[in-house]
């Protein structure tokens, strides 16, 4: 029986990489919309759930986005999955920090 | 007995939903730990990873109908505004920031959820494509299986806290 051929890493590095990238889009709006009045209300697409639904909105814009984009650079391709894993841990972390409200509030205007 | 549509919703979206996310990860975290040449044969990986598929694209799907009902159906009525005079326990954020004792529910707790809940859907569908992708090949991947494993367990720990608050808020300040 003939083995399979190993399948290269790149399109798992995509989509853990657009996860990250997602994750930290959402931590950083919620931060700037405490920053920013207008980019609140900027991203207060539908009035009764509010700036949510722009910085959720937007979070999942670009990270399907940055999916498409790494998906496409990485298809075929073996990536550097040591690097990958450091810079989407990096990116979560930031998220999560940012999305933790005694840390956006130290920015409300 | 009664049940008005806004209650019915919110069990849907907590206790169904969130709660079939968060029930069904004891398994998938079991299965990803595990998914180890060295702890299972050839066909019991080949047969893992398509119970592990399946699961984590369920799980993910279950976590992207929780957010979606959370904010677009639930969390409006969580925040509408109440006329003058009205009845505050029937607008729960009014309801919590008129009091000293109960305004941090909304501006830790809800704040809080309402954001963190979304990454769970982000990273369980990152968690069910990379199963997907690489299939068998998963158990022999170490850095990628870990990677996986833990991002499934932040996943779960953001709809927990998500959860979590969700059962405090609604026992403190419920949606009717």
């Amino acid at each position: 029986m003939m083995a399979e051929k190993p399948k290269p890493s790149g399109p798992a590095a995509a989509a853990i990489l657009a996860a990250a990238v997602g994750v930290f889009v959402i931590g950083l709006l919620t931060t700037l919309a405490e920053v920013s009045a207008g980019l609140k209300s900027a991203l207060n697409w539908w009035n009764p759930a509010g700036p949510l639904t722009g910085k959720t909105g937007v979070g999942v814009i670009v990270w399907l986005i940055a999916w498409a984009v790494l998906g496409a650079g990485y298809r075929g391709k073996t990536a550097d999955m040591r690097r990958i894993t450091l810079w989407s841990w990096i990116l979560i972390l930031l998220g999560l920090v940012l999305t933790f409200p005694p840390v956006f509030e130290l920015f409300v205007e | 007995m009664q049940v008005t549509v806004r209650e019915l919703w919110t069990v849907l979206h907590g206790l169904i939903f969130g709660s079939v996310f968060l029930a069904a990860f004891a398994g998938g975290l079991a299965g990803l730990y595990s998914l180890r040449p060295e702890l299972v044969t050839v066909a019991g990986v080949r047969e893992r990873i398509r119970r592990l598929t399946a699961g984590t694209w369920v799980m993910a799907l279950v976590a992207w109908i929780t957010v979606f009902s959370g904010t677009y159906i639930v969390y409006p009525w969580y925040r509408a505004r109440p006329p003058e005079n009205a009845d505050l326990s029937f607008f729960p954020r009014s309801f919590l920031l008129s009091k000293p004792t109960t305004a941090a529910w909304h501006t830790f707790g809800m704040e809080w959820k309402e954001h963190v809940g979304w990454f769970a859907p982000i990273l369980a569908t990152a968690v069910a494509f990379v199963v997907a992708y690489y299939g068998p090949q998963l158990a022999r991947e170490e850095r990628v299986r870990r990677t996986v494993l833990w991002l499934f367990i932040v996943a779960f720990a953001a709809a927990g806290v998500a959860g979590l608050f969700g059962a405090f808020l609604n026992k403190i300040a419920p949606i009717r």
